[in-house]
């Protein structure tokens, strides 16, 4: 029986890192139900992006007080993982402070996650107070009603409660060091918990043990729990920040895609020596669909994209459209991949992994046409996405769909469209007419 | 104005044996709009008083294809670059300027892989480069201590990285830029981009150039400097909007320069 907490321990383990690997699995099916897209170029540049985006949070910082509160999160999140580690070992192993051994080392590593605990619960706090109490205008916009609300605060809950988990588990160790309690050996250092230990003087050596386990055991089923509540959550940003930034895109914000198929089509047609009448070869291909109206007509990374987003709306907040009261918001459309794609991901679970028509799309279902056209293209959202995510990508994506799958551009631009094809410019000037400008005084 | 502009084009030189140093890309705005006309005047007038070998298209130009792309018709777009590649090609053009950011968005960025490799040159950074090597010089005198607001377009500034070439020709003026709360890569669209410009905006509590004016005029500024037809159309808009026409001017960097020298 004296091997029960740790079977107890390793089932819990298994089961909630289990859980979460098979998410990952999913996850990573639906990101690959997007197009092949040839990212595989310059790998330095790719590297040096993530590690100053992602790892250097150099975009975060735009916004100095948002930016400095979320480097103390992340750093307190990544750092106190540590200590992870070590509870790990001690559950599967029924030891504990198994790091006790590092002497001078491990004190002044359990007093830095003491203080980056309190630094995590004081700037949760504060983002508390700048999403319910200043109420900032980016997180009330319409896409954020809901569970999006919900999430963003519960977030801050969780982590709210585990760092507080955390400081009582040391806090309670740490009187039971004083008493020199069996099992409890004499190490690490508490600058924060001695204070909080202090309120525990009236505990009896049992109660405080109670405590102390009790802390602990809630405290690592609490990091399972948030591991797991990743998938469910815009908090998977904490992982896919940094394969989204790899990915993200090199080269001129202006320079958009030129589509391969259409090259094909337009050099053929141009070519004098082509044969119009020639029946087409063997190994034609069947004509691809030009744009998106789905999420699988949308590329990987793309989709990559849609999980990555964290909601913090700095891309709605610096969009024209969005600024002068037009529904389109580059944060809901990033939503609205996700939540599509997510939609998709159940019909193929509950169809053995085919998918059957069900009746929707992104288009329409979700993102609406009135969004696509109020875009003007300025890449003001792409610029300000801390995780290098392109919203306009997709919007150019559907709008391709709109124009050349079913010709419903609005008319003034299919008049300007016919302009460009007649005249060669927007407005319906003869092209003779081009130089007129060199002889007017 | 004293002397006609001296606007070779390409046929005409190409038939002489000759080569000039640059082609000027024109564009349709620059082309066929009246406001934009008198941008394109000025910079050929700069061009002409520092002797720059150039020549334009003329009735050989045809739209890039940018609000075709942007409007989603890439088919449109592919057709406009691919014909356009083949006359550039032709005449073996290796560099070209212009002074509209979405023809030097487009042709820099996009003809490239369609097999139009050219060095791309806006023509804040042209008439820079001429500054830097003595080509063309600049006084102050008209400007000076004018209270000047330069708005970066969308393709040029944030589209391209290009941000220091107009601000440092104003501040040659001897003018005082003065910035707005957005500008660079935080610098707001006027609204025109992504082919807005040829359709009406969506439903919403206001126009984009309305808000991106209301900025401008908070710099209370002598001067709304633009780097793009649309740009300044949409600006020159704006102003009219606050009814300030009759105390801030809309102008590109090229007629504050040819302003300058009094051209």
């Amino acid at each position: 029986m004296q091997y029960l907490p740790n079977i107890l321990f390793v089932a819990i383990l298994v089961i909630g890192i289990g859980f979460f690997v098979k998410n990952l699995g999913k996850l990573r099916r639906n990101i690959l139900l997007g197009k092949e897209v040839d990212v595989n170029n310059n790998k330095p540049t790719r590297w040096r992006n993530m590690a100053l985006i992602a790892l250097g949070q150099s975009k975060m910082v735009v916004r100095p007080i948002a930016g400095l509160l979320h480097i103390i999160v992340y750093l307190g999140f990544i750092i106190i993982n540590i200590e992870v580690l070590e509870i790990i070992i001690d559950g599967i192993f029924g030891t504990h402070r198994i790091f006790a051994g590092l002497g001078p080392v491990y004190d002044f590593l359990i007093a830095s996650f003491e203080i980056l605990a309190v630094l995590v619960i004081v700037a949760v706090v504060v983002f508390w107070v700048r999403r319910n109490i200043i109420r900032l205008s980016r997180f009330f916009k319409p896409e954020m009603k809901g569970w999006p609300k919900k999430d963003g605060n519960l977030i801050l809950y969780i982590e709210f409660v585990l760092m507080l988990l955390f400081l009582t588990m040391n806090a309670a160790d740490y009187s039971l060091q004083q008493m020199n309690a069996e099992h409890y050996l004499q190490a690490g250092s508490f600058p924060v918990s001695q204070y909080i230990s202090e309120l525990f003087g009236s505990l009896s050596l049992p109660n405080l043990i109670l405590l102390e386990r009790t802390a602990w055991w809630l405290h690592i089923v609490g990091i399972l729990f948030f591991l797991n509540y990743l998938y469910y959550s815009k908090h998977l940003h904490i992982l896919l920040a940094f394969p989204n930034t790899y990915y993200g895109k090199l080269g001129p914000k202006g320079q958009f895609k030129n589509l391969e198929a259409v090259t094909k089509e337009v050099k053929l047609m141009l070519d004098p020596d082509a044969d119009p009448f020639a029946a087409p070869s063997e190994d034609t291909e069947d004509p691809s669909k030009f744009g998106a109206s789905d999420v699988m007509d949308l590329n990987w990374v793309q989709l990559l994209n849609a999980y990555t987003c964290t909601e913090c709306g700095r891309c709605t907040n610096e969009c024209p459209a969005n600024q002068t009261g037009k529904k389109l918001s580059p944060r809901k459309i990033m939503m609205d991949t996700r939540d599509r794609l997510e939609e998709v991901g159940k019909v193929l679970d509950a169809n053995k992994g085919e998918f059957k028509e069900d009746g929707k799309q992104l288009l329409d279902d979700y993102i609406t046409r009135e969004e696509l056209w109020a875009c003007t293209s300025c890449n003001a959202c792409v610029e300000a996405c801390p995780v290098s995510i392109d919203p306009l990508s997709i919007i150019m994506d559907m709008r391709q769909y709109l124009v050349m799958e079913q010709s419903a551009a609005p008319s003034d631009l299919n008049n300007m469209m016919g302009n460009i094809e007649n005249n060669g410019a927007p407005w319906p000037f003869n092209q003779m007419d081009r130089l007129n400008w060199s002889k007017e005084s | 104005m004293a002397d006609a502009l001296k606007v070779p084009t390409m046929a005409e030189m190409f038939a002489a044996g000759k080569k000039p140093e640059v082609l000027f890309w024109v564009g349709c705005a620059g082309s066929f709009d009246d406001r934009a006309k008198k941008i394109t005047k000025a910079f050929v007038k700069i061009l002409n008083k520092a002797n720059i070998s150039f020549a334009v298209l003329g009735t050989e130009e045809s739209c890039t294809g940018d609000p075709a792309k942007r409007a989603g018709n890439e088919f449109l777009f592919q057709m406009q670059a691919v014909s356009n590649i083949e006359v550039l090609n032709a005449y073996e053009i290796k560099k070209i300027v212009t002074a509209c950011p979405h023809c030097f968005n487009t042709i820099k960025n996009e003809y490239p892989g369609l097999g139009g490799a050219y060095e791309v040159v806006h023509h804040t950074q042209f008439l820079k480069e001429l500054l830097n090597e003595g080509r063309i010089s600049m006084e102050g005198g008209t400007f000076k201590g004018k209270r000047i607001t330069f708005h970066d377009p969308c393709y040029l500034g944030r589209a391209n990285g290009v941000y220091e070439a107009p601000r440092e020709l104003i501040q040659k003026l001897d003018a005082e830029l003065v910035e707005m709360k957005n500008c660079k890569q935080k610098g707001l669209c006027c609204g025109a981009g992504g082919a807005q410009m040829f359709k009406e905006p969506e439903k919403g509590n206001k126009d984009v150039n309305i808000e991106r004016t209301e900025q401008a005029l908070e710099t209370t500024p002598d001067i709304i400097a633009a780097g793009c037809p649309f740009c300044n159309t949409m600006m020159t808009d704006g102003v009219k909007n606050k009814e300030k026409e009759s105390e801030i001017a809309v102008m590109d960097i090229a007629e504050l320069i040819a302003t300058a020298e009094d051209l």
